[in-house]
């Protein structure tokens, strides 16, 4: 089990390097830079930019040294906690995205806290109780919440909340409390208006989930060693939950490795139109900007998140079932 | 008929069992009565759509959800509570008195010891289990009484067994593991649905051997659930056959073998294959299904008398987890005649599949040669580039195991059947699909049927499938891998008498793999025994079969069950040391030892033996 741990941490450095490269060389594809958008925005706006600014802001960045330099004083930089400069906010990458991280954090682990609890429950009464209307309607409610798409649900929750309550749902605090130090107040503001983004964004989550557990169930149910728990004496409820759900459990393991990235990213359009004070809005306009340090920075930590996500499923795995334990690494 | 009487444990009287199917109700058993008394074995026989396994089901109180019993009693009276009668017809099935008798008073074992156990809980949590359920202990002595069982069904080393998971276990062990679980809490009645169909011969007598010791020990009756007549005869004292749900015939062990009445069982005998059948006998399917001879022309070997293909020095490993490695085939070496069928026979693991594999070509050899002398001479298989490699192959093809995975449910029969014509590129469009008309023709399937998908089709029509796909490039060479040991007793003497026919018709040459003795003893000429990854024995089939030298051959032979009351196994012989394929259990003579290697020693008439280099034949015939 160690051998297997220690193999998997030492495939993700290759992993991220590559990754960093890609990414890397991305930034770099477009034909202009933050610099030149960025003059070019101020002469469409009539006003002449600060040239001097620009140069000094240039030769601090490297922009004059060849682009392996560069891209190893980027990745360096990563290292040692220093994420490069935004240039549109003109602050360090981390401070820039400092609270809304915690933020997003936040709204993330409520909603993938409430799609496990309501997912788990659905999931398993709809594959126990497969073709019946319950499962039926369930299912239905599960494909709405898949096929709409998370801004437009957001959408019609602002509007019906303004014209039925006279309410403004946007934003994860009232207005007042921005940029103000956090205090009992400012927290009880966040958690009312909290549950809102949660239900919009795990709306579509829940959908998928339930229909994850219902079909790795019911593939789970068909096979024999239920039978013989069943045929054991057990309980129909305790055999349900000892074997097969045990069993299916897999590919929810597998999945928590997803689910470490999506909660600093993930729900950009709905963050926008509820206006939440989220990292999601945060990425959109630094592509939009070329804003290359945030934008770049933000993608490699969502990397490292997926990758070490990844590791945990898998240790994960190997703690859940002995199969993987035991037998993992023969060749056939 | 009369109630209950105490001495029988079960009592089932005009039971009915229909299937729920898009409202419609399907009966599948049809006023069946039957009885198993205490302390005894009762066979309930059938192929598979019988009834069979639905009337243990309900039994057990297991029915799927769609099963409903329309009429009828299952009477079971427990010898403990002075045969106090509970009709288990009438109790809810997932109701506290039916969760009692399942696991407690009736234990249950099934035919796949693969999925049978779950494979992230170890086999002692298992077992304890369902101790836990109807005998609780505490936890100390659970262990202990769990180990004491797991020494009983012959585990070794008890309390490190406990700890291990099922993928650990070989099928023998498993089933032993699965009687383990049904028999701690000492039930009245075990039912055994086909517990040793997917076995080996050798441990299929084991496990027999098991259930009769426990049988004794416990003193509980057991139903026996089966298609193998062999087994039948072994095994039991009372006989029920079923057809299509209803009870055919049904007496002790000795009326129904010495004599059977009804046509139905007369029929079932006449089409399992056994050893004293006369050359050119064939067998009597139940449903004769006649194919169309091919019109193609035999191939004529005369004047030619090299073999069609040579194998020699084969040698395959497979790498194992923590570095070790398995010799899976090694130094497997042999000829196969023109026109003539070889077959290769050994238990599950002795590297049979993985040589015929390696000879086409779909697993790479470590070393070794294959050499196929064509018309247009000879070509060495393991050297071709895949170039020449597909050029090659419509000489060589192959017939699977799995009658459902080895054809493709998304495409139809013409295109499964007009595939290789499509690579090769055989013909146009029409031609191929006249092709596949001619050879539905051949293998006795009617050709409207080639725009239906698979899933339409019967394990035995789907195998017909499989054939004509093999014949579609008209190949000289067919590697038949257990064609039927995924078919009932009937299927499989039509697919048998079919391969048997286009063997003649077409004079083609067949390596017929199989772990099954009958079926190989009535397809081949010459017959090859693998143990362990090399050939231990390998000569004509009567030579085989009347003087086998080798020891595995020998314990093989005699742990197949024959369906014949006169020549009943004897199981304290057939289990004399241990696995019988474990060369430690073997007489020194065949055992690889430092005082030099084995080799094939000549015994005369083609027949050969592995065994060490100093001895002799006749050291050999006297071991």
């Amino acid at each position: 089990m160690l051998r297997y741990i220690a193999r998997r941490i030492l495939i993700m450095i290759p992993t991220l390097l590559i990754t960093s490269a890609l990414i890397f060389t991305v930034m770099q594809l477009p034909p202009s830079d933050y610099f030149e958008t960025y003059v070019a925005e101020m002469a469409a706006q009539g006003e002449k930019a600060d040239m001097s600014r620009v140069e000094f802001l240039k030769k601090e960045y490297g922009f004059d040294k060849p682009l392996i330099e560069r891209y190893f004083l980027w990745v360096t930089g990563f290292v040692r906690g220093d994420f490069g400069y935004s240039f549109e906010y003109e602050m360090p990458v981390s401070d820039v995205v400092g609270e809304r991280l915690a933020l997003t954090v936040l709204v993330s682990f409520c909603t993938i806290l409430m799609t496990w609890i309501v997912a788990f429950p659905i999931g398993i009464y709809s594959a126990t109780h497969q073709y019946s209307w319950a499962d039926y309607g369930l299912t239905f409610i599960g494909l709405l919440g898949i096929a709409v798409p998370h801004f437009l649900l957001a959408l019609i929750f602002m509007y019906f909340a303004n014209v039925w309550f006279g309410l403004s749902i946007g934003g994860l605090m009232d207005p007042i409390y921005f940029n103000q130090p956090w205090n009992w107040a400012k927290v009880q503001s966040v958690l009312a208006h909290l549950w809102i983004p949660v239900l919009i964004i795990g709306a579509g989550g829940t959908g998928s989930m339930v229909r994850a557990i219902r079909a790795n169930l019911l593939d789970e149910l068909q096979k024999q060693y239920y039978v013989t728990a069943k045929a054991k004496g057990l309980p129909p409820g305790k055999a349900l939950v000892k074997y097969p759900l045990r069993m299916s459990l897999n590919f929810f393991v597998s999945h928590i490795g997803d689910v470490l990235p999506s909660i600093v990213s993930g729900s950009e359009l709905t963050a926008v139109v509820l206006s939440l004070q989220t990292t999601g809005p945060l990425l959109l306009r630094a592509l939009q900007s070329q804003d290359m340090y945030l934008a770049g920075s933000f993608l490699l930590f969502l990397s490292c998140l997926t990758v070490v996500g990844v590791l945990i499923s898998d240790i994960l795995l190997g703690f859940l079932d002995p199969r993987i334990r035991l037998q993992g690494g023969r060749t056939k | 008929m009369a109630p209950a009487t105490p001495s029988d444990v079960l009592r089932i009287e005009d039971l009915r069992i229909s299937f729920e199917m898009h409202g419609h109700l399907n009966e599948v058993v049809k006023g069946v009565s039957l009885r198993v008394p205490a302390g005894r074995t009762v066979a309930l026989v059938g192929e598979s759509g019988s009834g069979k396994t639905v009337i243990s089901q309900a039994i057990m109180g297991l029915l799927p959800r769609n099963g409903i019993i329309s009429q009828g009693s299952i009477q079971f009276s427990d010898p403990l509570k002075d045969g106090k009668v509970l009709d288990i017809a009438q109790l809810p099935a997932d109701g506290s008195k039916m969760r009692k008798l399942r696991g407690g008073r009736i234990g249950m074992i099934f035919q796949e010891p693969m999925s049978s156990l779950s494979p992230v809980h170890t086999i002692g949590s298992q077992i304890e289990e369902a101790l836990q359920l109807h005998r609780p202990h505490p936890r100390k002595e659970a262990r202990a009484v769990t180990e004491k069982m797991l020494g009983l069904v012959g585990f070794r080393d008890p309390p490190r067994s406990y700890e291990r998971y099922s993928f650990e276990l070989s099928g023998g062990l498993r089933q032993r593991a699965m009687l383990a679980m049904a028999l701690i809490c000492h039930p009245a009645l075990l039912i055994a649905d086909e517990p040793t169909t997917a076995l080996d011969v050798t441990i299929q007598a084991q496990v027999l051997k098991l259930m009769k010791e426990l049988q004794r020990d416990i003193g509980m009756a057991i139903l026996l659930i089966t298609h193998d007549l062999g087994v039948v005869a072994n095994m039991a004292d009372e006989v029920v056959v079923v057809y299509r749900g209803e009870v055919m015939e049904a007496g002790t062990v000795e009326d129904i073998f010495r004599r059977p009445s009804h046509p139905y069982l007369k029929a079932l005998l006449k089409a399992s294959p056994d050893f004293d059948m006369q050359e050119g006998e064939r067998l009597v399917a139940l449903r004769n299904v006649a194919p169309v001879a091919p019109t193609r022309a035999k191939r004529v070997y005369e004047g030619n008398s090299a073999p069609l293909l040579s194998v020699r020095h084969l040698r395959k490993t497979y790498g194992s987890k923590g570095g070790g490695s398995v010799l899976a085939v090694d130094d497997v070496g042999f000829d196969i005649g023109r026109g003539e069928c070889l077959g290769l026979v050994g238990e599950s693991g002795s590297g049979k599949t993985t040589v015929g594999n390696m000879i086409m070509r779909a697993r790479k050899a470590d070393s070794g040669e294959v050499v196929f002398h064509g018309e247009k001479g000879a070509v060495d298989v393991l050297g071709l580039d895949s170039h020449a490699l597909k050029a090659f192959r419509p000489h060589m093809q192959m017939i699977f195991q799995d009658p459902v995975s080895s054809l493709s449910p998304r495409m139809t029969v013409l295109d499964i059947i007009r595939e290789p014509m499509i690579i090769q590129g055989r013909g146009d469009a029409n031609a191929q699909k006249q092709r596949a008309v001619e050879l539905m023709h051949a293998v006795g399937l009617d050709p409207r049927f080639l725009n239906r998908y698979p899933h339409s089709f019967s394990g035995g029509q789907r195998q017909r499938i499989g054939i004509a796909r093999a014949l579609a490039l008209d190949p000289d060479l067919i590697i038949c891998d257990e064609p039927v040991s995924a078919l009932d007793v009937s299927v499989q003497a039509q697919i048998l008498n079919l391969l048997k026919d286009l063997q003649a018709s077409l004079g083609l040459t067949y390596l017929f793999v199989s772990h099954n003795l009958a079926v190989v003893h009535y397809m081949a000429e010459r017959i090859a025994v693998m143990a362990r990854g090399r050939i231990v024995e390998i000569g004509p089939r009567q030579e085989l079969f009347r003087n086998p030298a080798h020891p595995y051959t020998r314990s093989l032979l005699k742990a197949v069950p024959l369906p014949d009351l006169d020549r009943k196994l004897d199981f304290d012989v057939a289990m004399s040391g241990g696995t019988a394929s474990d060369p430690a259990s073997w007489p020194t003579e065949f055992r690889d030892t430092k005082d030099g290697p084995l080799r094939m020693i000549d015994l005369g008439n083609e027949h050969s033996v592995l065994a060490a280099e100093r001895c002799t034949a006749h050291d050999i015939r006297c071991a």
